[in-house]
């Protein structure tokens, strides 16, 4: 007789060798503690088993009902190029089936890229300490508000600029209710944060925490002069949240003076997947080392004297403080890591320069042939910006007109803001073709 | 395969000029990138590798032998279901096509995406015996802060605001207070009896009006069954509170029992234990909750509903406690889950719990002459010693598990649950063949007897792997965790 699935390797013969074994007749007895009136009372209402052929069949119906398109959008997600190394790398399965690495002495593979990976967030960020990954960048931000009320002990007021992504926003205030903390959000004025506004609200004392990101919702790069000293002046730490891809090029969170840098870091080449699994970083100085919540790899050698990698400073987790923990998380983004080391490393400076270069000339070419068409604004003109930016329509043209036609030729124009205002990004993966067809497409509206 | 020239670190490979960009060369426009305001642009140093794409390659390569997987050998971790990860499923993940899809992407042109995510939500609420389940949180312990978060709101929309309180076992897992604790609780803990079970006579006296929630593992994490659920689900809902199932030890009850017919209310699944998806070397895994009908409308948004007509769309409701996530979760993740659940489908689901159970008691059978077993009677899917029965040797549980990786098997789960001293987890699952564990058991049986033959031979293991014990008071005392740390350093 044999085993009844591929995966399951028992055939009936094992089975009845096995309860022998164990002393019981039936696979039933090793459940004789399971209540009767609890036991499943009929089969599960699932489909039959599928072959491979008919897997293949299903998901390809799957895919047929999805589209590609020519993606104009951002918004915190950007289509950068994923480089075929990197998921030929990430397929090995001595990385992809293993578990956390608890064990060092047979885990130096995972925990090397994991303290690679750390060393060069830090260099983008330019902190000192990184975890080994949040889940993403809405909750890396929400666990670095819960960070500084732990450091700032008696403040349990944070305030968070409008700016930020509006699902960062409502993640941080979701975080913020379950944790006691009071988050308030520092109104926004043409696009940019309003520092009078900032400086008003951090006049009580009472702030332990203010979170800025950069580039902001809307594309703009804001200025944050000054920010730091105001925090650090009301004894506040000063957070900012990033798009890591950017920070090659734009001002980092510690040349801006920030204390924690989080954020998303899928715009290191990850593939868009719907939505994920993307990768949320999360860094800070040294002197917050201790408050820093997550897995962190540090050095240190073995008995030979050889370098090593191990899990360190556990005493903050889960599994050893439970309720005292800095954060619950346990399972973070592990692969991810593995794909911005590798992601980082084959790109270098010089390759993250390059990247952050032609988003900034594809957005700009787009932004100016379409205020060019005379169909739209740049809603916010004087502010600079990177690879995104707003447009206001003009007269009768409005986003879902826009928006429709741009999607009957395949092409996803960005996001809708208002009725008259949407958000644009462009990336490398933007050809000038493709803002070519987009500009005629606006043009013929 | 010369270690010595690829292993180090890759920023010590590095070589000035080298670069392995694949970008294109498009020529945009002429509007340059160094008009940006200086002050907003870096200035700051900013070393990262320069390499070669071989050289990446190479390095990645290498350093992947140091490390062991599922596919590498037996792995029996308690309480983590490392259980083999089918292939099919990598393939899944780019033969379904979602790379590409960008979450602003329009409905219309998003249909498949969202169809997989609602079959699969069906599909685990069958299996769960819940209503309705939310994929959208990314791990287990973010699965247990969105159930507490979700019983929260339902006390809260009761006007009940006196329930301060979450009940946690003495045998949970970590994250369990630790999620209660985030999620704005105070941790009350209930004692275990000494055939690891609740004390239902503890519980009973910690019930009143300031406990939102009851926090349980069944079975727990010594692997046995909590008989008394019943009872217990009956008291906890006197009182007026919820009980949350916490899924991590889910894998053995598949075909034999449901957490919503046991009285559960609210619970999660880890997707990368049950239902196959690869544990990444820590992620990224998923956290679907599910809750019982009338609890429905708390769920995180955004959610992922059916239209009368059989379209999909996504809704925010408003009785939603909040938002766990930018967008829908780790979605490649329930490609993975679906194309295991459609694999085996619901016959083959339902053997799965019965063959993960027999090889654990197969294992518990063959070696409790040599390790104490501090709880005796069918387990379930794991079962939990407490060291060696011989304690005379001086060689403890952290002794065996490392004398386990010179044989090509990696280490139980040492030192939890915390009700011994010596714990060792051991939870093979269902996917290992009785050659393995036979195999399995001889080491132990041969380590049992060297520990007390050669006690100190044992104590220094492993020999053969990557590297000895690594020091990890060093590690913790001197923390350096990063290459620009590690270069003012001598290690």
């Amino acid at each position: 007789m044999s085993n009844p699935h591929r995966y399951l390797p028992h055939t009936e013969e094992d089975i009845k060798l096995m309860l022998d074994k164990c002393g019981a007749k039936t696979l039933d007895d090793l459940y004789a503690d399971v209540p009767a009136s609890l036991r499943l009372s009929k089969p599960y209402a699932l489909p039959k088993a599928m072959s491979e052929p008919e897997l293949y069949r299903f998901f390809g119906d799957i895919a047929s009902d999805n589209r590609e398109m020519a993606i104009f959008a951002g918004a915190g997600f950007y289509h950068h190029y994923t480089p075929a190394a990197i998921p030929a790398i990430l397929s090995r399965s001595e990385f992809l089936t293993a578990y956390t690495p608890y064990q060092p002495e047979i885990s130096q593979g995972t925990l090397q890229y994991i303290f690679e990976y750390q060393s060069m967030m830090c260099e983008l960020t330019g902190m000192d300490v990184s975890n080994a990954s949040m889940y993403d960048g809405a909750t890396a931000t929400a666990e670095a508000m819960i960070m500084a009320v732990n450091a700032a002990r008696r403040k349990n007021r944070i305030l968070m600029s409008a700016t930020v992504a509006p699902e960062i926003q409502q993640v941080a205030a979701t975080y913020a209710a379950g944790a006691g903390i009071k988050l308030d959000i520092i109104p926004e004025n043409n696009g940019t944060t309003s520092k009078q506004a900032f400086e008003e609200m951090m006049s009580n004392g009472d702030v332990a925490g203010v979170i800025v990101s950069s580039p902001n919702y809307y594309g703009i790069i804001e200025d944050y002069s000054g920010y730091a000293d105001v925090c650090h002046n009301n004894k506040a730490l000063f957070i900012m949240n990033c798009h890591a891809a950017t920070l090659a090029t734009l001002k980092s969170p510690d040349e801006w003076g920030a204390d924690i840098a989080c954020g998303e870091a899928q715009s290191l080449g990850m593939p868009l997947n719907y939505g994920g699994p993307y990768l949320g970083y999360l860094c800070c100085k040294q002197q917050l080392m201790r408050k820093l919540p997550g897995r962190i790899v540090g050095a240190t050698v073995d008995a030979e004297g050889r370098r090593s990698f191990v899990l360190t400073l556990q005493a903050r987790e889960q599994h050893i403080r439970r309720q005292k923990a800095t954060s619950n998380i346990c399972s973070n983004q592990g692969m991810m890591t593995l794909h911005a080391a590798m992601y980082l490393s084959l790109m270098g400076t010089e390759g993250m320069k390059k990247v952050n270069r032609l988003s900034f000339e594809a957005a700009h070419a787009l932004a100016a042939q379409l205020t060019a068409t005379g169909k739209c604004n740049l809603k916010y003109a004087d502010k600079p910006f990177l690879n995104e930016f707003v447009v206001e329509f003009i007269a009768s043209t409005n986003t879902d007109n826009v928006l429709k036609a741009l999607a009957n030729e395949n092409i996803l124009g960005g996001v809708k803001l208002s009725d008259s205002t949407m958000l644009i990004a462009a990336t490398e993966m933007c050809s000038p073709d493709d803002i070519a067809r987009y500009v005629s497409i606006v043009k013929s509206l | 395969m010369n270690k010595k020239l690829y292993s180090p670190l890759i920023f010590e490979l590095s070589h000035k000029g080298r670069n392995a960009d694949a970008l294109p060369h498009y020529e945009y426009s002429k509007d340059p990138i160094e008009n940006l305001q200086q002050n907003l642009l870096r200035q700051a140093d900013l070393t990262l590798p320069e390499v070669d794409e071989p050289t990446v390659v190479r390095h990645y390569t290498n350093s992947s032998n140091n490390n062991f997987g599922v596919d590498t050998g037996f792995y029996p971790l308690g309480s983590c279901t490392m259980k083999y990860n089918p292939k099919v499923n990598e393939a899944m993940v780019s033969h379904a096509k979602i790379a590409n899809l960008h979450p602003a992407q329009p409905i219309n042109t998003m249909q498949g995406a969202l169809r997989l995510y609602h079959s699969l939500e069906k599909y685990l609420a069958e299996i769960g015996g819940m209503a309705e389940f939310t994929l959208n949180p990314f791990a287990g312990a973010h699965g247990e802060y969105t159930g507490l978060m979700v019983i929260r709101a339902y006390h809260q929309s009761r006007g009940d605001s006196a329930r301060t309180r979450v009940i946690v076992p003495d045998s949970a897992h970590g994250t369990n207070p630790a999620s209660a604790a985030m999620a704005g609780y105070e941790i009350v803990e209930v004692k275990s009896l000494s055939d690891g079970t609740i004390n239902v006579d503890d519980l009973r006296s910690k019930l009143d009006n300031s406990i939102a929630a009851v926090m349980m593992t069944n079975p727990n994490t010594v692997g046995m069954f909590e008989k008394a659920i019943p009872t217990i689900a009956d008291l906890v809902h006197s009182a007026g509170a919820l009980l949350y199932y916490d899924g991590a030890n889910l894998n053995p009850l598949l075909g034999v029992a449901r957490p919503g017919d046991m009285g559960f209310d609210v619970m999660h699944i880890n997707l990368h234990k049950t239902f196959s998806t690869p544990h990444g070397g820590g992620g990224p895994g998923a956290g679907p909750v599910g809750v019982r009908k009338g609890l429905e409308e708390f769920l995180p948004n955004p959610r992922v509903v059916e239209n009368n007509d059989g379209s999909f769309d996504i809704h925010y409701s408003e009785g939603a406690f909040g938002r766990v996530s930018a967008w829908l979760g780790n979605f490649s993740v329930y490609i993975k889950a679906l194309a295991y659940i459609l694999t085996l489908g619901g016959e083959g689901l339902a053997k799965v719990g019965p063959l993960a159970t027999l090889n654990a008691n197969y294992i518990m059978h063959s070696l409790k002459d040599l390790y104490e077993l501090p709880i005796s009677g069918p387990c379930k899917h794991e079962f939990v010693f407490d060291g060696l029965r011989d304690k005379s040797t001086g060689v403890t549980t952290l002794h065996v598990a490392k004398a386990l990786l010179d044989y090509g098997f990696h280490a139980p789960t040492i030192y939890f649950p915390l009700l011994f001293h010596e714990s060792l987890m051991i939870e093979p699952t269902e996917t290992e063949t009785p050659e393995t564990l036979d195999a399995f058991i001889e080491v132990m049986r041969e380590i049992a007897l060297k520990a007390s033959a050669e006690p100190d031979k044992i104590k220094s293991a492993p020999y053969s792997t990557p590297i000895s014990h690594p020091d990890e008071d060093e590690a913790a005392l001197n923390p350096i965790v990063t290459y620009r740390q590690l270069c003012n350093n001598t290690i």
